[in-house]
């Protein structure tokens, strides 16, 4: 099956609504260890998403994912447009290019992973998003065709937003901190989880 | 057009990103073309893709155009933007692993001497730590 238009326009709302509601944590969290426009600015780029759901949810899956990418880049006003905007590119570029959805959503889901590893040059352990991205391609793959892999991998989503604590942040601005930012959950890897959350819940409802 | 390589100056305040070019422009002179731009899209502090997008059309030659940038967001935002130009482009703009305002002033002498961009980027980026 393919994911018809009603549900990738539930996704694309309930990622956005998601995010916009946690924007203060995200700001309170990212003003901890970074420097506290998380949250304004991840909302300020799902606020241009939404503006443009109509346009967005008329065009085919991947084009329409790509878009939502584009839309980040453009808006967000930090690393993090660039960060979840290869995410989103690459995930439309690879149902473009005829993965499909949700048969190969690891597959999908992978591209986008890879994408935020080569635009952040980081990889899982720095103390960013892949923190979260990355265990929740492993449950992906580890429990597919599972009837609750969606309740598994949101689990797996908020258990590895709490090991972002203690870790050394290596890249981005929560680097510069060294040592302080050990103690704190890196605002990034919860917005992943806040995505993540949205996204399962709402293929649990539609799928 | 220019026959030199052109500047684009990208950081997260406005007013930075115009007194670097300010700097490079008294010290430099004129001969190298310079943009700038600053704020993220709200006018806040940060940095915005398609003003990146047009400081580097803005001066763009073929010799190439060389980016100094300020904090992670403005390199990653300036990486992309170089990503979303047109093809035959993104291979001459380059993003120089430089601090802003000293990178900017050297990457703008040698540019001044006709250098091609690999050159340039070559001098800015002599003042990082390797």
């Amino acid at each position: 099956m393919d994911l018809d238009t009603g549900t990738l326009r539930s996704l694309i709302v309930a990622a956005a609504e998601q995010i916009i509601a946690s924007a203060p944590e995200l700001t309170a969290l990212d003003q901890a260890i970074g420097d506290g426009d998380h949250g304004i600015n991840m909302k300020r780029g799902f606020e241009a998403v939404l503006g443009k759901i109509d346009a967005i949810a008329a065009q085919p899956l991947g084009e329409a994912i790509n878009t939502v990418g584009k839309t980040l880049v453009m808006t967000v006003g930090g690393a993090s447009g660039p960060l979840y905007g290869s995410f989103f590119m690459a995930v439309g570029k690879a149902i473009a290019a005829g993965r499909r959805l949700p048969e190969d959503l690891a597959d999908v889901f992978a591209s986008g992973v890879d994408a935020v590893s080569a635009r952040g040059r980081s990889k899982a352990g720095e103390k960013t998003m892949l923190d979260v991205l990355v265990p929740v391609l492993e449950t992906l793959r580890s429990d597919a065709g599972r009837p609750d892999l969606m309740v598994r991998v949101r689990t797996t989503a908020s258990e590895a937003v709490e090991r972002t604590a203690p870790m050394l942040a290596t890249k981005g601005r929560a680097s510069y901190l060294g040592q302080r930012s050990i103690g704190r959950i890196d605002p990034g890897a919860r917005s992943s989880c806040v995505l993540v959350h949205a996204i399962c819940t709402t293929l649990e409802a539609h799928l | 057009m220019s026959d030199t390589v052109s500047i684009v100056i990208v950081s997260h305040s406005q007013d930075i990103a115009k007194g670097t070019a300010d700097m490079v422009r008294q010290m430099v002179g004129k001969e190298v073309n310079i943009a700038f731009c600053g704020g993220n899209p709200d006018g806040g502090l940060g940095t915005d893709v398609p003003r990146i997008i047009d400081a580097i059309e803005t001066v763009w030659t073929p010799k190439g155009v060389a980016i100094l940038v300020d904090l992670g967001g403005a390199e990653t935002n300036s990486e992309m933007a170089v990503e979303m130009l047109p093809p035959e482009r993104r291979n001459c703009v380059v993003v120089c692993n430089a601090p802003i305002v000293e990178g900017a002033v050297m990457a703008a002498t040698e540019a001044a001497g006709g250098s091609p961009l690999d050159k340039v980027r070559a001098v800015a980026e002599e003042l990082s730590p390797s």
